[in-house]
């Protein structure tokens, strides 16, 4: 099997065949992010283009980190929103990236629809690196990577995702992700914070955490935007932590051996406890070493070299 | 100059719904009647003759809704470019929206985009005048003036007047002079950030959502300062099911309302937006399927009365931002008549009914002395092949600018002569 895409924009047009694909790449990746010697000549002489809009450590490195242990050129071209001149189209920026000969361009931006305007402009591949509330697909597929890892099945694997959805990329390709492989999806958090229809997506919809933590297999947590205080969507900061964040006692209310996720970066004491993060149960380290495996898996793949 | 309309299908709504011929001369309709050969001053040889045969015979249409951009944004659409679209799209009258640079909201722009009007000679313009200062919500603009200048109606387009006592005061003082006063109803506030209609679309494509209660709570505002006052409100792009309901229930109960639907809006849903199409980015947005339904229904029983193209240049650059970034809005007077037309054959209006919502229902909202092909009305007319099926070329089009989700469409009805006082301004 071979991954039949120039580009990875988005989790909802894959099939869940891709989607274990992808997976099942990225294991043998795994592999050798454990060796000693944690390099592969797979992408010699190709050029990865990390193209980052929006402020980002953990995903560009992630990304930055994988080209290289294929042994890719990289460069990473990170103009600050607002250094970029005012005005310059999407298409201009394509033909920048395409002059420098680009054969792979990760993208993060602020605007939701970036990539696939960028993918339809050039020839490189396009890999999706987040874009505005769209989606994050290398973040769910890492996130799936690491339950598989944990030996949870997706099938029927209960799974609750809380906080703010509807400013959420990884959100909604999680929930894609997920149900695409037949897990169950409890999206939890305020109402002020539920995108319109959302059950149309797939997902349930809660609104009190204690009853939806009831037995899931794995929780993830959302960051909480702290600058969305004051726009209405939840009164203070102090509330939204009592009624959504999630403590060592509501942990509890999950099924044995839960799995506590987060894309990062945290905000202790808001979303998750301290405690929590810290905990057995947690997985977010976990999440950011398998990040560097999966994206490896999608560079390869995305590259032809399997081909 | 004479010119004789021969032998075509005339529709001159309320009056008139018959083969017959128009006789044109100075500028006027001279008469419109059987085997008018005969009058012709000088007989047929002198005159211009237009066979019309197999074709209809209409008044010129009249859009309450364009923006033609200048002065300020002529990169986008000048007078002479935006009259010679409306000419080709069978428009001979244009009502241009205040938003310019600087806004209309004084009698020497009025002044200058009349004299821009005239010197390009395409269609008549009429502008629209600003209801507050520089269309910033706060003080009223000299209506007066604006009126005594050539405004027929007001209208702070695109910057709607969210403080409802200096509404409530424009609609009083609008009085004084019998001007409609038009609003785009758009809760500034509900509406912030958003790019297109919220429903499942926006949120699969993880774009900010704008709710029809963003246009539902102004329209039920507006209507409410109509009934107070007594004023003439015309309500702007119409797009929701509940603005429909309410526009409906006002009118049954004789507030001074009307109401414009544009094409896009019956012709296209939020569907449109997939894949972050820029040019199916408008204000208001595209919406749902039963809000399609909704304006059809409205269409049909004369709560909506008019259809308006709010034509809406935008420079290509413009287009090819990222979604949330890119302007609002579509051109719309190219492709207007076919899309109308389409309304007939799927049996939502009659023929002469869509003809009365390009021609004599416009003139009627803003009291324009046009829409008629009555004996000595000025002579502004449109001759279409309402079978003639072609597909929708934005390079054809005579505006600067190109920005439609039509491209690629196969339509059907298609201007062949548009008639401006007399005077043959398009022809194919």
């Amino acid at each position: 099997m071979s991954l039949k895409r120039k580009d990875l924009i988005s989790i909802a047009p894959l099939s869940s065949d891709e989607i274990m694909f992808i997976l099942e790449t990225a294991d043998s990746f795994k592999e050798v992010t454990g060796r000693e010697i944690k390099k592969v000549p797979a992408l010699r002489g190709k050029t990865v283009v990390n193209f980052f809009f929006e402020p980002s450590t953990r995903t560009r490195t992630s990304f930055e980190l994988a080209a290289k242990r294929l042994s890719a050129d990289v460069i990473n071209f990170s103009p600050s929103s607002s250094s970029v001149v005012k005005g310059e189209t999407l298409l201009d920026t394509a033909r920048n990236i395409e002059a420098m000969q680009a054969d792979i361009i990760v993208l993060r931006h602020q605007a939701a629809g970036a990539a696939e305007t960028l993918a339809r402009g050039v020839k490189s591949s396009v890999i999706n690196a987040g874009d505005g509330w769209h989606e994050h697909p290398t973040q769910a597929l890492l996130d799936l990577f690491t339950i598989r890892e944990k030996g949870l099945a997706f099938k029927g694997l209960r799974v609750a995702i809380v906080g703010d959805i509807a400013h959420s990329r990884v959100a909604r390709s999680n929930i894609y992700a997920l149900t695409k492989l037949g897990a169950e999806v409890l999206a939890v958090g305020p109402p002020t914070m539920m995108p319109a229809s959302l059950e149309k997506l797939g997902a349930q919809v809660h609104y009190n955490l204690d009853k939806a933590l009831q037995g899931v297999d794995v929780i993830m947590m959302l960051r909480l935007q702290l600058e969305r205080q004051g726009r209405a969507l939840f009164p203070t900061i102090r509330e939204y932590s009592n009624l959504y964040g999630l403590t060592a006692e509501r942990l509890r209310l999950a099924a044995p051996g839960a799995l506590v996720m987060h894309p990062g970066p945290i905000n202790r004491g808001v979303e998750i406890a301290p405690d929590v993060a810290d905990s057995f149960s947690s997985v977010i380290l976990d999440q950011v070493s398998n990040g560097v495996a999966v994206r490896m898996g999608i560079l390869y793949l995305l590259s032809g070299a399997n081909q | 100059m004479t010119i004789l309309i021969q032998g075509g299908h005339v529709i001159d709504p309320g009056r008139l719904n018959d083969r017959a011929d128009v006789l044109i001369e100075n500028g006027k309709i001279a008469a419109v009647g059987k085997n008018l050969v005969a009058y012709a001053r000088g007989g047929a040889s002198s005159a211009t003759v237009i066979d019309a045969t197999g074709k209809l015979v209409l008044p010129g249409f009249i859009d309450l809704h364009v923006h033609l951009r200048e002065p300020g944004f002529e990169y986008k659409e000048t007078i002479q470019t935006g009259t010679a679209s409306a000419a080709a799209g069978g428009f001979t009258s244009v009502c241009c929206m205040p938003n310019t640079n600087p806004v209309n909201d004084n009698q020497s722009v009025t002044e200058f985009i009349l004299d821009q009007a005239r010197a390009a000679g395409n269609a008549h313009v009429f502008p629209v005048g600003a209801i507050t200062k520089g269309s910033e919500g706060k003080e009223l603009a000299e209506i007066g003036d604006l009126r005594r200048a050539g405004c027929v109606a007001i209208s702070d387009d695109g910057q709607p007047v969210m403080n409802s006592l200096v509404m409530r005061r424009a609609m009083e003082y609008a009085l004084a002079f019998d001007l409609p006063v038009i609003d785009h109803c758009e809760d500034l506030h509900l509406s912030e950030g958003g790019c297109m209609n919220e429903g499942l679309v926006s949120t699969q494509l993880g774009l900010q959502g704008i709710p029809s209660a963003a246009e539902d709570v102004m329209v039920a505002r507006n209507l409410s300062l109509a009934e107070l006052t007594g004023a003439r409100l015309h309500l702007a792009h119409v797009s929701t099911a509940g603005s429909v309901r309410m526009v409906r229930e006002a009118k049954a109960r004789g507030v001074r309302v009307t109401a414009e639907a544009c094409p896009h809006h019956f012709s296209l849903t939020e569907e449109s937006v997939r894949g972050f199409n820029t040019l199916a980015k408008m204000n208001p947005p595209l919406r749902t399927w039963q809000d399609v339904q909704a304006i059809k229904d409205g269409l049909r029983d004369g709560t909506i009365d008019v259809i308006a193209t709010d034509h809406a240049p935008h420079a290509a650059q413009e287009k090819q931002l990222e979604f949330a970034q890119a302007p609002n809005g579509i051109v719309g007077l190219e492709t207007a008549l076919p899309l109308t037309l389409a309304l007939v054959e799927e049996g939502v209006l009659s023929l002469e009914a869509a003809v009365a919502k390009l021609t004599s229902e416009p003139a009627k909202a803003f009291s324009l002395p046009k829409g008629s092909l009555a004996p000595g009305a000025d002579a502004d007319l449109v001759v279409v092949d309402a079978q003639a099926s072609w597909e929708v070329d934005p390079a054809r089009f005579r505006s600067k600018s190109k920005n439609t989700p039509f491209a690629g469409w196969k339509v059907k009805g298609r201007v062949t002569a548009t008639i401006v006082a007399g005077r043959v301004v398009y022809e194919v």
